[in-house]
Order: C-alpha cells, then structure tokens, then sequence
C-alpha cells in the first residue's frame, strides 16, 4: 500500500523523524485554518499518489490568508495524470539551504537492506542514478544485524552531507531505519530531506509503501486504508481479499496465481483479445472467493466474456466450481464463462460443473482452447 | 536420479493437525513420499491418521530420522517455524506459506545462511519440490507429474510449475525433479541453485525453467546458464503484457534498472542460448523437440 505523503510524515513522526508542522485540508476554510495555525509562509501541497505534482501546478507557497484560499481553491479538485485531489498538506514552508536524498529498500539481489544517501536530493533520483552515480552512497545492510548509528556516521561521511547536517542525518537515518523495518515498509523514501540555514536536518517529503503482508502486526493501519481513493472495482476487489488490476480489455480473467494470471493475459493477448482485468484469486480460494472474483469482475461494463483460469494445487478444483455455481445463484452474470480446470481435485470439479454447462458457461480442455474460445466469444 | 529429495527422505510436516498440513500432509504421504511425523505445539503424543505428531522438530527428529520438513503454518509463524526446523536438525526445509512480511522473510533468509549454512530453505510461498515417482513435499497434484525423467522443471510461479508439469506429462515426457522457487522477495533457493543442481544430475538431460516479471533472478540465471550449463534449457517468462509499475517505488526502480521487465528477461535468456518460448504450450512442445532429438 502506497500512502499518501501526509500519511507517510505521520508515520515517520512517529518513528521521531522530524517533519514540518502542518495537518491536512480537505476545504480551502480548512486550508486557512491550518494555514493560521501553522504560521505564515505555508506551502500548500496536492495530495495524490504520483509524481511530478510541482510542475502539474499541485504545489504552491503562500504568505497569506488570501494566497492560501486562491491556491487551495486552484488545487483541490486538479487532475494531476488522472489522479484527482481530494485532500491538501498544508505546512509551515522551510527555507532550504541544502537538499539531500535519503531510502531504504529490500535489494532482492543480495538479499540484503539497502540504504541509498545523496548529497543531490530534490530531484528525480533516476536522474542522479543515470547521470551521476557516485554521487549515491549505498549502503548494504544485514537485516539480522541493522543498522546502529556508528555506521550511519560514516554513510553521511562517505555521502558527503555538510559537516553541519552530519551527525542529525546520521540519528534521522537510524530512525528512518526503523520505520522501515519495525514499520514494516516496502520502500522508505525521504527526497529532499533537507539541511535549513539555521542547521535543522528534516524530511520535507515521504514516500512511504507498506508491505500489506505484515497488516496483521500493524492495526494502526487501518486509518490509513480508510483513506484511500482508489478505484471502486479495485476497492471492493481488496475487501473480498483478491488481487485485482484493472485493465483497457474485454476479457474478464480470473486465475489462481500471479504467474498462471499474467500467463493468461499473455495467451489472451497472444490469440488476438485484450484482458480487461488481471485478477488473483490467490492460493487456497475456497468457493466464497470464487463467486467474489465472479462478482468483482461482473461490475465491469467493459467485459464481454470472463475466462477462468484455474490449476489446483492448494486450490482445489472442486472448490472453485462449488464457487462458480455459487456466483450465478447469488448475482446476474450477463456474460459467457469459459473454464478451464486442472490440478487438485480437477475430476471433482469438473463433475460437480458438467450437469450445469451451456452456451454461457463452457469448459475447454487446455489454456490454449480456452483463449481462443473466450476470445471468440468476446470479439463476436 | 533426483535433485534434493527422493525416494529416501524422510520427511516432517510442520502445522499437520491444521487443515492445509492435514490434506497436502496426508496427499504427500499417498503419493509415496516418507511422511514419518508431525509437528504442532501442544500436541506431542497425538497422531494424524496414524502418522505420530510431535511438539517440537527437535523430539520429532530424535524420534524418526526425518531431514526434511514441510512448513504449513500461517504467515506469523511460518518464519519461527522455519528457525526451529533448521535448529532441530533439518537440512531440507520448504515452506509454502504465502503472506509473510517481507522484513521476516530477510531476517529469516540471513539467519539461515549465517547460522545454518548447510540447511537449504525452498520458498517461501512455494508449491513445494516432486521427484516424481519418489517424494512429493508441498501442494502439487502428484497425478500431474511423470516419473522417469529426463526433464528438470525450476519454476518461479506455483500454477506455472503444475502447467509445466501437464505439459511435459501430456507428451509422455517424465520429470527427474521439479522445484517451484517460489516468486516472494527472498526466496531460499534460486534459479542458479537448481540449474546447477541439474546439470551435476546426469539423468536431467534438459531442463525447463519458467520465470516472471519482476527483480533480476532470470538474467542472473542468464549468465550462470552461459557461462556453466551445456544441457539444453527451454524456458517461458510470464508476464509480457502484464501492467507495469504498480508495486515498485522510486527506490526500487533503480535497482532493477532497465532489468525487470519479460522482453529483458527473454533477451537475456536467448543471448544464453535457451529456447525461448511465448507461452506454456509452446515452451512444453519445443521441450518436446528436444527431448526426441537427444
């Protein structure tokens, strides 16, 4: 789960890094409130989850009452790349003497933590990466050991921070540390994290993604979810407890297992139809979760025949036709079915469907007959 | 012959009295596999349909020789499970638990190579190993593999394994071993160890192996395979048309550079001099080819 920036400095505040004093405003009378209460200059900041909201117009500084309501007038309701704001960060503007970059990540290769640190923060840090790559200090960290603040030290030393910013950057690293591991998090980004002409280390910015699989050690979650303004299909899709990706297609697929999902938008695609979603039923689907992926992807318009997709292996087959029966007794589905079952409990499953089969709900033997079928029975 | 497992390992089932542990526990079992014990805290003493459960690996190794574990327990528990089978003594361990945090799956991973570095862990968040034939540890459907070789399967992705296996099957082409790695973040074992362990295997004469999107494990196997493999290599990546961009940060992006995507991956593999295939169908037919030919 991706949060938004304000999501993303309450957490890291509650890891004690420092952040600038700000709340969030979902009204240009609640942007002044914050504004008043703050003080003057604010920045007033687009709460969306993509980049590029500077030069989209989503940020803009402003030294008083009138500044705060025309710019939060112009912000909220602003289509940045597709993605509509809702919500500001409104926060005592910084002034800016240094701008540094700081994350850390799960580098797959060596199985290690990886801490990158930058002396270049505040821009795109593909762009250092490309341009200017010893200009990253990275740091490879065992997870079974961490990171302890004599370390830290010499990163900020090695990343040549100003001597000023040093020893703050190298605590505030420690801490990010710990959000990133305790706090369960897939990425923890701060960019810029900056050094103020007074010598304050803070974070001016969080990207923050969590890693959804540690949910149920984290309940403090929870307000974060509540706040997400996503697409509905996808909203819904989450709550049945599905991995659902909406897509441009008008072949509804159900699988169990990203790989045999992405494998079936492949072969869809590969004899000519497009997928309109790509949607994960995940291992161990019982029958309930089959008729939610039935009624998920019934809601979408765009689909003009669903194929499923299923290999049993902790999914049993049985289970999955007990769910697809429990689908069309529950909901209106409009559109063909085309299955194809195999693995565990194939033989079971394939009986418990034969009695019910006909032109709107089809078994074919392989993956292959099954695209093309359901190809056929969505391009006609 | 096999890689890791065959027809002599003796084989424990962590979380057997659960319902998952009890249906791929007893499955494996009536596939021929030595399932000996059972392990679920609190209920040493008792049994699962005969087979003896133990309350800790430690007991259930002293008692029945067993050196490899099958872990079926849920996401919070699966990494102290994990810890405890490599205490107790196993040196096979494969977990299918999807779910687990990414931040235990790092410790867990570091912990074994530093601790216990004779233990391989296989997953998590896998569909397990089968020596067809011999020993089937997780939750593959036994009917869909063939025994007698001469084909080895390494799979990232648990349906692609079992597709893998129908497709060779179909043909009346047997397997030696088939080893789902398991796509989660830190996997135990990887695509190297298993292409590595399939050449040293003189009855794999040609192997299958099938990727996805995502890190860099395929163009590493890439290189491995160019530099060490002579047996011929099919493979299929999933994922060609799969959306981009959804989970990965910034931070991310720049470790995997341009690697990552399904094109990069079957460059890679066909500079290596794999056979490159666009879907599960073909990858089985052109193994298909080659297994005729040898």
């Amino acid at each position: 789960m991706d949060l938004f920036e304000y999501q993303g400095k309450q957490y890291f505040a509650r890891y004690g890094i420092a952040v600038s004093p700000g709340d969030i405003a979902d009204t240009v009378d609640q942007a002044v409130e914050v504004a008043e209460r703050v003080g003057y200059p604010v920045v007033v900041k687009a709460q969306v989850k993509v980049g590029g909201r500077g030069k989209a117009g989503g940020v803009k500084l402003a030294h008083d009452v009138n500044e705060v309501r025309l710019h939060a007038g112009n912000i909220l309701g602003l289509d940045i790349k597709g993605h509509v704001v809702h919500r500001l960060w409104v926060e005592r503007s910084s002034d800016i003497a240094k701008e540094y970059y700081a994350s850390f990540t799960l580098d797959r290769q060596n199985k290690t933590h990886l801490g990158m640190l930058s002396a270049q923060g505040g821009v795109e840090i593909e762009v250092v990466a490309e341009e200017n790559p010893d200009a990253i200090a990275f740091l490879a960290i065992d997870p079974v050991r961490g990171l302890d603040v004599e370390t830290a030290r010499r990163w900020v030393n090695d990343a040549e921070l100003d001597e000023a910013a040093r020893e703050q950057a190298a605590e505030l690293l420690v801490h990010l540390y710990e959000c990133y591991t305790k706090g369960d998090c897939d990425l923890a980004e701060i960019n810029p994290l900056i050094l103020t002409p007074d010598n304050k280390v803070h974070a001016l910015d969080a990207k923050v993604t969590l890693d959804e699989n540690a949910s149920f050690r984290h309940p403090e979650w929870e307000e974060f979810r509540a706040d997400e303004f996503e697409d509905p299909r996808e909203k819904l899709a989450k709550e049945k407890g599905l991995n659902y990706i909406g897509l441009d297609g008008t072949v509804g697929i159900i699988a169990n297992g990203a790989g045999l999902a992405m494998s079936t938008l492949d072969v869809v695609n590969q004899v000519g139809g497009t997928a309109a979603n790509f949607l994960d039923i995940g291992g161990g689907a019982n029958a309930d979760v089959m008729a939610s992926a039935l009624e998920v992807i019934n809601t979408d318009p765009k689909v003009k025949a669903i194929f499923v997709n299923i290999f049993g292996g902790i999914t049993r087959v049985d289970e999955v036709a007990n769910g697809v029966l429990e689908a069309l007794s529950r909901v209106d589905i409009s559109t063909p079915i085309v299955l194809r079952l195999d693995g565990t409990n194939a033989l079971e499953g394939r009986a418990i469907l034969a009695p019910h089969l006909n032109d709107s709900l089809i078994t074919e033997p392989t993956m292959l007959d099954a695209a093309r079928r359901v190809v056929s029975l969505a391009n006609a | 012959m096999s890689i890791f497992v065959d027809e002599n390992t003796k084989v424990i089932v962590q979380g057997l009295t659960g319902g998952q542990g009890r249906f791929h526990g007893l499955r494996n079992r009536d596939y021929g596999t030595k399932v000996v014990g059972g392990v679920t805290p609190g209920k040493g003493g008792s049994d699962v349909d005969g087979i003896p459960v133990f309350n800790t690996v430690k007991e259930a190794v002293a008692a029945t020789g067993a050196t490899a574990s099958f872990v079926v327990v849920p996401p919070k528990f699966a990494s102290a499970a994990i810890i405890e089978a490599a205490e107790g003594g196993i040196t096979f361990i494969v977990c299918i638990t999807e779910g687990i945090p990414a931040q235990d799956e790092a410790i867990t991973y570091n912990r074994l190579v530093e601790e216990f570095p004779g233990v391989r862990l296989l997953g998590p968040n896998c569909p397990g190993i089968i020596s067809p034939g011999k020993c089937n540890i997780g939750i593959t459907s036994g009917d869909i593999a063939l025994a007698g070789g001469p084909v080895g399967i390494v799979s990232r992705s648990g349906t692609l394994t079992y597709q893998a296996l129908y497709e060779l099957s179909q043909q009346g082409i047997g397997q030696t071993t088939c080893v789902g790695i398991g796509g989660d973040p830190v996997p135990g074992t990887n695509f190297i160890d298993c292409l590595a362990a399939f050449q040293a295997d003189p009855e794999t004469l040609a192997v299958m192996m099938i990727g996805e999107i995502g890190g860099s494990e395929e163009e590493r196997a890439a290189e491995w395979i160019k530099a060490n493999m002579t047996k011929p290599v099919v493979s299929y990546i999933a994922g060609v048309t799969a959306p981009a961009g959804r989970k990965m940060g910034h931070a991310g992006a720049i470790i995997s550079g341009s690697k990552g995507t399904a094109q990069a991956k079957m460059d890679a593999l066909a500079a290596a001099g794999v056979h490159v295939c666009l879907n599960p169908t073909e990858a089985g037919q052109k193994m298909g080819e080659i297994v005729k030919a040898l």
